[in-house]
């Protein structure tokens, strides 16, 4: 018998802290899988939010820095531009990235960094006890729209990869889900493919996953990832909306 | 031939892994509690594990491996 | 030696930073001191250094502290408006331990204020350019030479005491111009890498992993690493002091100044002292660590001081503090962008002279 699955090495050994059925471990492990088949771990710094997984730097292998909120894709650039053959990525949740760090986001997707983003899209602000997010669904309860988010005074849902497709600059944006088996074999060949790029130094690459979390959405597990689909996938569509790499293969 | 391992002081009883087993054969442990006070995953009819991973790929906590 | 050059003084400092390796400078327009970026934007893609004009003040300074994370001696500049954005990101390079230059070169506020020079960020660079218990390396020049001179030592000082430093230039030292000896001989780039084993550059497969972070959500952890830093700045405080005195044998009126109104303030002493007046200058050259024992020496002999500041009096306590009041502290003050005169100075130092 061989082994066919097992924890990836770019892992380290620490426990995750992360509620029980939190999507943040499974994209962990497809972040480690793809630095693992990729061979670059040693090469790899990844940059981590602030947020839920504010701690990813006791989880990976590689050198980690710890950067404030929102600025993971500013930090990162400064890492890439100093040392541009190392494999930088970013981590970082909804409020870090799509609201505090928008025009981060925005910037470093404009200038076509060659960075990986790893966007993890959970309609709320976990860590901190559950409040709106900007990719928070309308009429959404939360702790700071706790009569569900309303159009008028909340404004409506932000759609990252739409919102960076407008921009020539990206090489690669794909929206991905982890709530079923199947999504999960699909998002982890998109983060490979968003690794692969940098490797062959093609651009910026993101890959938004829409994620559970289950304490703040008072649901059980297996609840939350039902409410994915139900209700995430809907607002979010899944598929990709820029690969620029695909694009060439073809002519 | 499959065989699954699996770390039970890791297991958070998410039950992610219960769900999306296809043979059904994953339970959360009805008697058992981990040190951190968990009902860890149990395999309840191994014989019939055909190493799809499944379960293995829907655990955020690494708790099981998996063999074939 | 190396060639002596008519330069302005913002790019003094740039041409500086690129003789002692430093390879990149992330920034954004703000005047007066968007001359530091024009120039760094031209010489950068010559010589395969990264220039990058970023969105913000906020994001430059976040491209600092990921490029400092890697060893490289990286820089950022901006003014008084610009600096308040980057509070953030230096409480958390202090918080990482992470050398890195950051100029401010000052002009009047608060808020937009104006563009004339101030020194009115004094208080805010040497107490608490950002959240926390921690402080910067400030230097302050007074010549376009040591502009381009303390450039240099805000990256040597920095990495030896591993904390940001900071120019703190007023904004005529930024927009003046004057000869510089710059060195003929310049730093490799690479060669700053060495003697930095905490930087995150890819473990190569061959140590543990290093985290760059200031999150210790352990109590006992985070007070360790305080107290460990402030044995640092300790250090720093005994063995890093730099000022200049003119004039101070046998002074009984001392006037404690920097920038631009240090050299106002030299001529005011030049005539005050043909009238027979015993007045003479300290000027600190590091403003952290500040030059107590030079200011607590005088005090014992003088009879007074005077701080000429552009401020409304934030030196001036420093040297209360320093003398331990021991003495009267005036001061002579202009703000908004206003600068005293050499007669204004005169008539100060006469003052306390009576």
């Amino acid at each position: 018998m061989a082994v066919v699955f097992q924890k990836p090495k770019s892992l380290t050994d620490a426990v995750l802290h992360y509620c029980p059925g939190c999507t943040h471990g499974i994209v962990h492990r497809l972040v480690a899988e793809a630095i693992d088949e990729l061979g670059i771990e040693g090469r790899t710094i990844g940059i981590a939010p602030v947020g839920c997984s504010v701690m990813a730097y006791d989880y990976f292998a590689c050198d980690m820095i710890e950067a404030a909120h929102g600025r993971a894709p500013a930090v990162a650039t400064g890492v890439k531009r100093s040392l541009p053959d190392r494999i930088v990525f970013t981590y970082q949740g909804d409020g870090d990235l799509a609201s505090i760090g928008l025009c981060e986001t925005v910037s470093c997707a404009c200038r076509g960094e060659n960075v990986t983003v790893i966007f993890i899209n959970n309609a709320i602000y976990g860590m901190t006890g559950g409040q709106m997010a900007p990719t928070s669904l309308v009429g959404q309860v939360t702790q700071t729209s706790p009569y569900g988010r309303d159009p008028k005074t909340q404004g409506l849902p932000i759609r990252i990869c739409e919102l960076l497709a407008s921009l020539d600059a990206p090489a690669y944006l794909e929206r991905v889900a982890v709530n079923t088996v199947a999504h999960v074999r699909q998002a982890k060949k998109a983060i490979l493919k968003a690794f692969k790029n940098q490797v062959e130094g093609r651009g910026f690459s993101l890959v938004e996953v829409l994620s559970t979390c289950p304490t703040n959405w008072g649901l059980t597990p297996v609840k939350a990832c039902q409410w994915v689909e139900e209700k995430m996938v809907p607002q979010y569509p899944l598929g990709n909306f820029r690969d620029k790499a695909a694009e060439e293969a073809k002519q | 031939m499959a065989k699954l391992t699996f770390r039970e002081d890791l297991c958070k009883g998410c039950g992610l892994c219960v769900q999306a087993c296809p043979k059904k054969i994953l339970e959360l442990s009805k008697t058992k509690l981990n040190h951190k006070g968990h009902s860890p995953v149990e395999c309840t009819r191994p014989d019939e594990c055909v190493g799809c991973a499944s379960c293995a790929m829907m655990c955020p906590d690494c708790v099981i491996t998996v063999e074939r | 030696m190396g060639s002596k050059v008519l330069m302005k003084g913002n790019e003094a400092i740039a041409e500086a930073a690129i003789r002692c390796g430093c390879r990149h400078y992330f920034g954004y327009p703000i005047t007066p001191q968007t001359e530091i970026a024009a120039y760094m934007s031209k010489r950068m893609p010559k010589i395969g250094g990264t220039f990058l004009q970023a969105e913000s003040e906020i994001a430059a300074i976040n491209m600092v502290y990921g490029a400092a994370s890697t060893g490289r001696r990286a820089m950022t500049s901006s003014s008084s408006p610009g600096v308040s954005l980057k509070a953030e990101g230096i409480s958390y390079l202090a918080g990482a331990d992470l050398p890195a230059l950051i100029v401010n070169v000052q002009r009047g506020g608060p808020g937009l204020g104006g563009i004339q020079p101030s020194q009115s960020d004094y208080f805010f660079m040497t107490r608490g350019p950002g959240h926390g218990d921690f402080r910067i390396i400030v230097l302050a020049p007074a010549t376009v030479q040591e502009m381009a001179d303390m450039t240099r030592l805000a990256f040597e000082l920095g990495e030896k005491y591993r904390m940001p430093a900071m120019l703190l230039a007023d904004g005529t030292m930024g927009q003046m111009m004057e000869p510089v000896v710059l060195p003929g001989e310049e730093t490799d780039p690479e060669d700053v890498l060495a003697g930095k084993p905490w930087a995150t550059n890819g473990t190569g497969m061959k140590r543990a992993h290093n985290i760059v972070n200031s999150l210790y959500l352990k109590p006992e952890e985070l007070e360790r690493t305080n107290l460990e830093r402030f044995e640092r700045y300790a250090a720093l405080e005994k063995d890093e002091c730099r000022w200049e005195e003119y004039m101070m044998d046998d002074a009984e009126v001392c006037v404690v100044s920097v920038g631009i109104t240090a050299r106002v303030s030299k001529n005011a002493i030049v005539a005050a002292r043909k009238e027979g007046v015993k007045v003479g200058m300290i000027r600190p050259i590091t403003l952290y660590p500040f030059p107590k024992e030079a200011l607590a020496k005088a005090a014992a002999k003088v009879k007074s001081f005077l701080t000429v500041e552009l401020n409304m009096g934030q030196m001036n306590e420093d040297v209360r503090l320093a003398t331990n009041c021991a003495k009267p502290v005036a001061m002579c003050n202009r703000v908004g962008g206003m600068i005293p005169s050499a007669d204004e100075v005169l008539a100060a130092i006469r003052k306390e002279a009576n």
